[in-house]
């Protein structure tokens, strides 16, 4: 009774068989016009564009710009320079998530412990996390300097064999990997510890007191409990390191010995910015995408599958 | 068993010691030998320690390069970007918790769809569109472009949702319209919110690289990170003055950082749990 007497009438409007508030249609259409057209400009019509544009030999410096099917997409699956990008980027985000993940699980579960300096321990993994990637590239470009760098000095002080690094063809690729592990771990140490801080100390507790061993509470509570992070980390880390630029363009920017670091983003950004062949980058982007795609949609079917066989 | 678990405990802090100074070892490598003359940097065996403390590979940094320009391109294009998207985000993530409206649920799949598409597919017709424009060079055509991130609308939904819907309510039967719930509730109500999603984003378009790496031709409008892109290429190798860069690049961030860090830590567990 009483809201009746003191709000004032509202007006409605049927939309599609549903019944909306005028007022609050229009402060929605107002308050989401700006929002509208970033959208449209900034996602829908590039990719509507780039999808066009991949099927046309557009040319920057040319200034061509016709229809021409498949025929970069063709080029592109005998292109040597393409395969061993996508090969590289493979490689890398194969070893990036396999190392990254375990390592960041192993450092979340030991900060999970009874330990002293926690919190020193937590923002020295962090640090590399927040820092530019630019500005932290140029220290680790002198750390792999085969001659002045630290890495070989300290190797040739202990009398270890030493390193070409970003320098030769078979390790190139590697130290780059070196960089993006020290530079990417924290995030998910961070991820993993909030996930484990989340688990009930009395499950953990329960299960001491009737007897579990450590590693026991470890792969029949802690694992099985942080899965759905474990998952979420693998996709953000799939996505991320598909996506993987600026360091390979810092540290080697013409995509290293014999092409040996190139991952697919620079070949796309060579063959746009350096070449000017619009439409065949815009293709090699539109296969990025679908490889980025298709292991997202496979790793999350790969999960639901397992939720089921774990209930 | 109690001696036991004290003793894996010291073997773990022991782990982890020397596994967190291996993450810090590059900025302490790059803070003493910003201050390193070139015969220290080829000394052998390497020296840990400058021979002296001063600034002169500091000063040289800006000497070779416009790095005061390269900074404030930085500072400015990174605040009006953050201002503009966080204008976006605010009213984008108000609508999409406070109002009720057609279409609610396909505007929300379309914002999450732009997180799963990564830059490089848009960034060619972006740039092509800049282009046309005649935007390639311009602040203009570094900050919109860069104005619009699903994540800070996300991160301010889950916050958004969590102020108790009585207030609303209340505010409505005071004759509230929808733009002042907007400006007297929510946004005084999620001052803390609303400066965690300001950080973020000003971080992120501080260490920006790939977009103003492609509509920056002329040295006066590289940012940062761009600027010390190419004086890896200008000072030809010459670490020690790369690393007086760095240390400017990075020393505000750091600092931040240190202030912020909890919010910074709570927030990626935020929407990295929730997702």
């Amino acid at each position: 009774m009483k809201e009746k007497l003191s709000t004032p009438r509202i007006h409605r409007a049927v939309i599609l068989g549903k019944s909306y508030e005028t007022e609050q249609l229009r402060a929605a259409v107002v308050l989401l016009l700006p929002t509208l057209v970033a959208i449209v400009l900034l996602f829908v019509m590039p990719v509507i564009q780039v999808v066009m544009y991949s099927f046309t030999n557009y040319n920057l410096t040319t200034g061509l710009k016709t229809y021409n099917g498949l025929n970069n997409y063709r080029y592109l699956f005998t292109d040597d320079r393409f395969f061993k990008a996508i090969r590289n980027t493979f490689t890398f985000a194969a070893l990036k998530l396999i190392i990254d993940t375990s390592l960041a699980l192993a450092i979340a579960l030991m900060l999970d412990s009874k330990i002293p300096f926690k919190k020193y321990l937590r923002s020295a993994f962090f640090a590399p996390v927040v820092v530019p990637v630019v500005a932290s590239s140029l220290i680790w470009i002198w750390f792999f300097d085969p001659g002045i760098g630290p890495f070989n000095q300290i190797l040739s002080v202990l009398g270890l064999p030493t390193s070409q690094w970003l320098y030769h063809e078979n390790t190139a690729l590697l130290s780059i990997l070196m960089f993006s592990i020290w530079k990417g771990l924290g995030y998910n140490v961070v991820l993993f510890l909030a996930g484990l801080q989340n688990i009930p100390q009395s499950y953990v507790e329960a299960a001491e007191v009737d007897g579990a061993k450590a590693h026991q509470v470890l792969f029949l509570i802690k694992l099985p409990l942080l899965r759905p992070i474990i998952s979420f980390v693998l996709m953000i880390g799939i996505i991320n390191t598909f996506k993987v630029f600026a360091e390979v363009n810092v540290m080697t920017p013409k995509g290293g010995p014999l092409y040996s670091t190139a991952l697919m983003v620079n070949y796309i950004y060579d063959t746009a910015f350096t070449s000017g062949k619009m439409g065949r980058a815009c293709s090699a982007s539109i296969i990025l995408f679908v490889i980025i795609f298709t292991l997202t949609i496979i790793q999350s079917k790969l999960d639901a599958r397992k939720s089921i066989t774990l209930e | 068993m109690a001696n036991k678990r004290k003793h894996t405990n010291i073997l773990i802090l022991l782990f982890l010691l020397v596994g967190s100074l291996a993450m810090i070892f590059p900025f302490v490598w790059m803070l003493l030998s910003s201050f390193k003359t070139v015969g220290d940097v080829y000394a052998y065996p390497p020296k840990w320690l400058p021979s002296s403390w001063n600034f002169s590979n500091y000063k040289k940094v800006f000497q070779m390069i416009p790095f005061a320009k390269y900074y404030f391109n930085s500072i400015f294009t990174s605040t009006a970007q953050t201002t503009l998207q966080l204008g976006l985000s605010v009213t984008t993530a108000y609508v999409l918790v406070v109002l009720t409206f057609p279409g609610k649920k396909f505007l929300n799949s379309l914002i999450r769809s732009t997180m799963f598409v990564p830059v490089i597919v848009t960034l060619i017709p972006l740039y092509l569109m800049v282009s046309k424009a005649s935007l390639i060079d311009t602040y203009a055509g570094i900050i919109l472009p860069q104005v619009f991130g699903a994540f800070t609308i996300f991160l301010l939904v889950s916050f958004f949702s969590s102020i108790p819907l009585v207030l609303f309510d209340s505010a409505k039967l005071d004759g509230c319209g929808y733009y002042r719930i907007l400006s007297q509730v929510v946004i005084p109500n999620s001052k803390s919110a609303i400066s965690t999603a300001m950080l973020f984003s000003f971080l992120g378009h501080w260490k920006s690289y790939t977009w103003p790496l492609i509509v920056t031709n002329k040295a006066t409008y590289r940012t940062l990170p761009i600027g010390m892109k190419y004086l890896v290429q200008e000072s030809s190798s010459e670490y020690q003055i790369m690393m007086a860069a760095s240390v400017m690049a990075i020393f505000p961030v750091l600092i931040v950082y240190l202030f912020f860090e909890k919010q910074l830590v709570k927030s990626i567990t935020l929407t990295g749990l929730k997702a």
